[in-house]
């Protein structure tokens, strides 16, 4: 099996499987009980703190443990949001290809009274320094800008969009839950004020993520009840999944500057390979993009159909389609960055791993080939294509 | 459990009856690409029997095995017959879709409805009420 589905989630790492399952066997005690064998989960819980600040220039006391990125994007964002209402500010900037734990916030949010303003992403699926100053208001209480996008994997420029927040005086969320683990994120450097990051994305566990929340930010609490987290994060801790996400954490960072740069070169050569199939296109920057992200459309062929095929041929991806989303709609991502509903449907997204061979990277072009090949072989809107009754978009 | 019955990756990863009647005497096209289905229904109709039938499908897993199956139920059956099919007699001939794919047998049931339309318009028979 080749698994290219990383953006969706990634395999635990060996390390962070045995520190899990180690703290499960001997540090099972709750980290909120006095006596030593409690204390000795606190110690774990907050070496684990301090771990994961340090990954991304913060201090322990601004790390807030969470279910996931989603719980730390909603949590961010109606945090952010309830300061701005006490200041009678109520207006929010974000960006129209955010993750839908922020968008579906953001709605929730409009509904409430807050006037949200969803930038423009360009064809490249980048949004400018520019944009978001030009759309912060008097009365804007957030910025929420995704570090890199789930689907297309651009890089979005955070540290020039933080200086202009600072300057402004407004605060600055970024969900960083591709970022975090895969490219230097570092919340002074980039003058972010609130971040999401996921452990399951990094080779962590499921069901961990974290909020970075800078000093002085009063937080909203999701889930009301014990004094976890300094009281804004009710719930007894999952010691050992957080324990495994620093774990995993560390790992990622002291890796980082290497496995980025294998992911490049095979992220590079599978573009350059799936460029080769006529009426195709890449989506997203091909520079500014995460090391492990490739995104195709391919003009004539539906995007579930070649994930099929491409599982027969032990080959693991994901796609915009309607019907992989669950709904009539294709992927707002692709839409965002122009693509019609045609074309959108018929896309592929790899995230490729760190293990990946060049081998491997050979073996996907050739099965994506043959698969898109295959399917456009009896597909009624090939056809017309083909016989000039209706114009290639790609 | 799988998403789709063994029947509906059977009927995926073989479709019976792919491709193009040059003769047809009966075309359905149903569907759009904004949707993401599209399909193509091709038949041969003679003395009132399917005597032959091809598809072409745009679309997910269960919108090529509805195409499949749906052709399977109809070849060399007499077109009072077919023209009966429903979507229900396709999804369960496939042991079932998710409740979200059946619009995939609906399509398909829509396309031989329409091919025989076509067919109709062509001849001057009258098969369908």
């Amino acid at each position: 099996m080749i698994y290219a589905d990383n953006a969706a989630t990634t395999r635990m790492s060996d390390a962070a499987i045995h520190t899990m399952t180690a703290l499960m066997k001997e540090s099972w005690g709750n980290p909120s009980s006095l006596y030593a064998h409690g204390q000795n989960a606190r110690e774990v819980l907050e070496k684990a703190r301090g771990d994961v600040a340090a990954v991304i220039g913060a201090q322990p006391v601004e790390i807030y443990f969470t279910s996931g990125g989603s719980e730390a994007d909603n949590q961010a964002i109606r945090s952010a949001a309830a300061i701005g209402a006490k200041n009678g500010k109520r207006h929010i900037v974000s960006t129209a290809f955010e993750h839908h734990a922020v968008l579906h916030t953001l709605n929730r949010l409009e509904k409430e009274g807050f006037e949200v303003t969803l930038l423009d992403v360009h064809e490249n699926g980048i949004v400018t320094p520019d944009q978001v100053a030009a759309a912060i208001r008097e009365d804007t209480c957030l910025v929420t800008i995704m570090y890199a996008n789930n689907e297309i994997g651009t890089i979005q420029p955070i540290p020039e969009i933080g200086e202009i927040c600072r300057k402004k005086k407004v605060l600055f969320h970024v969900d960083a839950v591709q970022a975090v683990g895969h490219i230097p994120v570092d919340v002074e450097r980039d003058r972010i004020d609130l971040l999401s990051a996921s452990a399951h994305k990094f080779h962590g566990p499921k069901g961990v993520g974290f909020l970075y929340a800078r000093k002085g930010i009063r937080l909203t609490n999701l889930i009301e009840g014990g004094a976890q987290e300094r009281g804004k994060r009710a719930g007894t801790e999952n010691v050992p999944g957080i324990a495994a996400m620093a774990e995993a954490l560390r790992e990622a960072a002291a890796d980082m500057t290497e496995n980025a740069a294998h992911l490049t070169a095979m992220r590079d050569l599978l573009i350059a390979g799936l460029k080769e199939i006529p009426h195709g296109a890449l989506n997203g920057d091909a520079g500014h993009r995460l090391p492990g992200n490739v995104n195709f459309c391919f003009e004539g062929i539906e995007g579930e159909s070649l994930l099929l095929l491409l599982d027969d041929k032990g080959i693991c991806a994901s796609s915009g389609s309607a019907c992989t989303s669950g709904s009539l709609d294709p992927s707002h991502v692709l839409l965002a960055i122009g693509r019609v509903h045609d074309v959108a449907h018929g896309s592929l997204r790899l995230s490729i791993g760190e293990e990946i061979t060049e081998k491997e990277v050979e073996y996907i072009i050739q099965s994506v080939k043959e698969v898109v090949e295959y399917l456009r072989g009896f597909s009624p809107i090939w056809r017309d294509l083909m016989a000039g009754k209706k114009e290639f978009i790609l | 459990m799988a998403l789709y019955s063994e029947k509906v990756m059977d009927h995926f990863r073989n479709p019976r009856n792919v491709g193009v009647i040059e003769d047809a005497n009966g075309i359905g096209e149903v569907g759009n690409a904004k949707c993401g289905d599209i399909m193509k229904m091709y038949l041969k109709i003679k003395d009132g029997v399917v005597e032959d039938v091809k598809f072409e499908t745009f679309g997910c897993g269960s919108a090529i095995a509805s195409s499949s199956m749906a052709t399977e139920l109809i070849k060399g059956q007499p077109v009072e017959e077919v023209k009966k099919l429903t979507n229900k007699a396709v999804a369960e001939a496939l042991d079932g879709l998710p409740a979200y794919k059946m619009h995939c047998s609906v399509l398909a049931e829509e396309a031989i409805q329409s091919a025989l339309k076509d067919y109709q318009e062509r001849t001057g028979e009258k098969i369908l009420n």
